[in-house]
């Protein structure tokens, strides 16, 4: 049969009136332990797991499916109501996603999040039954080097996409630099800068970090300004559906979200969080509202929320194919499919075909599913935001400290919790962008790591980064973005460039 | 607005660990790795077979486990009713880390299962054998670099014995640590580095695909339904095996430990346990009593040995 028959056999079994069923439950649940904050999707496939023990084999699959995806979709709502990521592929969504709904347009960033996740889960799960195979080949070619220059390109693009000044983004990179080096050394196995609280061994939870900074800090910002403080939040203006010019805006941001996504997530070390940042720097290089940027633009929605959708569709392509669980969800997913006597690896798609097209028909159906759930729901989700102010956050306080303490019950990380949310608060007085901090604590370790591993993997010969040719490649598209704007300035011509850009719209 | 307080209600009740349970059993790691789903099997197969009715499971992840060690040793002192999921790779963590919470400070219970190391290298790789690979090792040890999981843990200490063994200076060894197996399979099939080792289990499906060649087994003896030789048939006297075990809370009574030990037993005796072990590809070795207190602390000295040798322990 040919791959085609094979996922139309897959669509007929998952179409099933019982097998919709069982994948209505899995979103509904997987989207409810999602929506909390500091509960990423990993967690809740996790306690979600025993449930699709009892279930044929068909139905648990679906069910599966279904909390999957539910998860990766809860972490965004919370993103963009309560500016709460749960889970650090959803933090970039954050940034605009959560000025879009105080400014009123929290309908249409749902929306555009909910059509962007389908979209591009429907590309990206179409794009893994057909090219997986290929892409993996690809992906291999990527080790340590080129990982590191992936990295470099990355820093580049992004301590210039967050916030207005450069200068003030890097300071922030560098803070999320410093956090990062605390905790044990992965490639010697030596604590840094744990001063001897066995807490700190394990380094900074991202979550944690992500939370404390943007809902706490946010919470204590809010009430710092007491009654003075402008009520800025508008619940609803306007429609709380996409206008026309809404979906015009979003739909190349969702191409490229899941262009920029499914590879990255593709690679063994890729990770989700890597492709939004990647995303959302691409959107405010191309878009045609620039100031829209940091006040609710929603190409910063619809693109981000794309590549982590992709991405987490292209989790599955190592997985499946080579057995290799990139990110903590794809570890429980390995541990899900074993369940099934599924052993994932090369020969997988050959000994069990009609298990893995019935995953990737499930996953099909389970992403129409959350559509169909969440798009009517958006309008009550909204609601969420007519609560008075200090209800709400009280409320955001509440979900962000149950959140933490479900996922890692320790005094010392509600300790670290509330420090980083003053830390995050004080940054926000003085006007210092907050997700390049989260950045540096996500990439900085890898680069650092990858790069040591080079080096190890050379014996200290410093020029294998660049005798690569994708490792040079991508350093000499950053050494490009980093140059090409200072040699333009200097020949006075960044006036000429931003007329320009002005003028296309 | 309701159905959104509904909704996080039933996902805080998740969320939370329940108070009232027969046994709490935390499992130090996060959500998936190989304790983790210790737990969690166990978990089920108590329930199945009735050994228990209400059992939770706990995630304290961090530092190779030590940290829900700490939390573990100090917080459930006396609680017959609580237990913990450990291993091998927690030996190594508490020397490495210095941690003041050894496994002396718990009550070990029960080794449940193992798994022994496989070494691999790419299928295009020149070295067809094991000693082919010794062979280039101790021509230059720093130009054979090594995948496997974190630094200090079960593979990088198989490195080290297979170095000392071989005779080559342990500290010259170019082991490149990757957060896990699956991490290190990658830069393996990437041809990124020498050599790779791990679980069996992380390789086993690229063995018999032949995009992996499996070298040797670190086990004494060789493996059912794995066409490799032990490390030792090479002339290297090394046997490495990655074992998880579950321990109850300090400050037990003569009768609780008992109590906690027959139920454990009657785990690894189960049927469920068996097929459990099975679907997983774990081996079953169970071994409990003074009989594991024994080879607990043999393993304990030996690990102690061969960091220090290593350069990782001073």
């Amino acid at each position: 049969m040919s791959t085609f028959e094979f996922l139309l056999q897959g669509i007929v079994v998952a179409a099933q009136p019982m097998n919709l069923f069982y994948a209505l439950i899995g979103v509904t649940l997987g989207t409810a332990v999602g929506v909390l904050p500091g509960i990423g999707p990993a967690l809740t496939v996790a306690l979600l797991l025993p449930v699709t023990y009892k279930l044929d084999p068909g139905g648990s699959l679906i069910m599966f499916a279904g909390i999957y995806y539910g998860g990766m979709y809860g972490g965004s709502t919370t993103s963009i109501l309560l500016n709460a990521p749960g889970e650090s592929a959803s933090i970039v969504t954050a940034l605009e996603g959560n000025k879009m709904a105080r400014a009123g347009r929290g309908g249409p960033a749902l929306a555009t999040a909910a059509i962007g996740s389908f979209v591009a889960g429907l590309i990206a799960t179409l794009a893994l039954a057909f090219v997986a195979p290929f892409v993996v080949k690809l992906a291999l070619v990527f080790g340590p080097r080129e990982y590191f220059a992936l990295m470099v390109l990355a820093f580049v693009t992004v301590s210039s996409a967050f916030g207005d000044s450069t200068l003030r983004g890097l300071t922030s990179l560098f803070i999320g630099f410093t956090l990062a080096i605390i905790g044990i050394d992965q490639l010697t196995g030596q604590a840094r800068m744990s001063f001897g609280i066995p807490d700190l061994l394990d380094g900074i939870e991202v979550t944690t970090l992500a939370v404390a900074m943007f809902a706490i800090g946010e919470a204590l910002y809010i009430a710092a300004q007491g009654d003075r403080g402008p009520d800025k939040i508008e619940t609803v203006k306007g429609s709380v559906w996409m206008t026309g010019q809404d979906w015009a805006r979003s739909w190349k941001a969702w191409l490229r979200g899941t262009a920029i996504g499914f590879p990255i997530g593709a690679m063994p070390a890729g990770g989700a969080e890597i492709g939004t940042f990647l995303s959302y720097a691409a959107e405010k290089r191309l878009t045609k509202h620039p100031e829209e940027f940091g006040n609710g633009a929603i190409e910063g929605v619809a693109g981000p929320e794309a590549a982590n959708n992709a991405s987490a569709a292209g989790t599955l392509v190592p997985l499946l194919t080579l057995g290799l669980p990139t990110t903590a969800t794809a570890a429980i997913m390995l541990a899900g499919f074993q369940q099934y006597g599924l052993q994932p690896g090369p020969l997988l798609f050959a000994t069990n075909p009609q298990l893995v097209w019935g995953l990737i028909a499930s996953l099909l159906i389970a992403n129409l599913m959350l559509l169909v759930l969440n798009l009517p729901l958006v309008g009550l989700w909204v609601k969420l935001l007519t609560i008075p102010k200090p209800w709400l956050y009280a409320g955001i306080l509440l979900f962000a400290t149950l959140g933490t303490i479900g996922a890692n019950p320790s005094v010392f990380e509600l300790g670290m919790l509330l420090t980083f949310g003053v830390l995050g608060y004080v940054m926000r007085i003085f006007g210092y962008p907050i997700a390049p901090v989260v950045v540096g604590l996500i990439l900085g370790p890898l680069a650092e790591q990858q790069l040591r591993r080079a080096l190890a993997i050379s014996q200290g010969d410093v020029t294998v980064l660049f005798t690569s040719p994708i490792a040079a490649v991508l350093l000499a598209i950053a050494a490009a973005a980093l140059i090409v704007p200072l040699i333009l300035r200097a020949r006075g011509r960044g006036e000429v460039l931003s007329q320009l850009a002005a003028n296309e719209d | 607005m309701k159905q959104f307080f509904l909704a996080s209600i039933l996902a805080g009740a998740l969320a939370l660990p329940a108070v009232a349970a027969d046994y709490t059993i935390i499992a130090p790691a996060n959500p998936g790795g190989g304790w983790d789903q210790t737990a969690r099997s166990i978990q089920t197969v108590m329930q199945e077979e009735g050994i228990s009715s209400n059992v939770q499971v706990q995630n304290v992840p961090g530092a190779g486990g030590t940290i829900g060690l700490a939390q573990f040793a100090s917080q459930s002192k006396g609680n017959a009713n609580a237990l913990i999921v450990g291993g091998y790779v927690m030996v190594g963590a508490i020397l490495t880390n210095k941690s003041p919470v050894t496994l002396k400070d718990v009550t070990p219970i029960a080794r449940l299962t193992g798994e022994y190391e496989a070494i691999v290298v790419p299928a295009a790789s020149p070295l067809k054998t094991m000693g082919d690979l010794v062979e280039a090792l101790k021509k230059d040890p720093g130009a054979v670099s090594w995948a496997g999981g974190s630094a200090g843990g079960t593979d990088h200490i198989a490195v080290g014995l297979i170095a000392k063994a071989a005779g080559v200076d342990p500290t010259k060894i170019n082991y490149i640590a990757f957060s896990g197996g699956g991490e290190a399979l990658a830069a393996i099939l990437g041809n990124q580095v020498t050599a790779g080792i791990s679980g069996y289990g992380e390789f086993e499906a690229q063995v018999k695909s032949g995009t992996l060649r499996l070298l040797a087994v670190s086990s004494a003896e060789r493996l059912e339904g794995i066409d490799a030789p032990t490390i030792k048939e090479g002339g290297l006297d090394v046997v490495v095996e990655n074992w998880r075990m579950i321990a109850a809370a300090p400050g037990l009574s003569d009768e609780q430990k008992a109590a906690v030990s027959a139920d454990i037993e009657k785990l690894a005796k189960s049927a469920g346990w068996q097929e459990t072990l099975k679907t997983k590809g774990w081996q079953d070795t169970y071994l409990a009593g003074d009989a594991f207190a024994e080879q607990l602390a043999k393993d304990i000295s030996s690990t102690e040995t061969v960091l220090k040798d290593i350069g990782l322990v001073q």
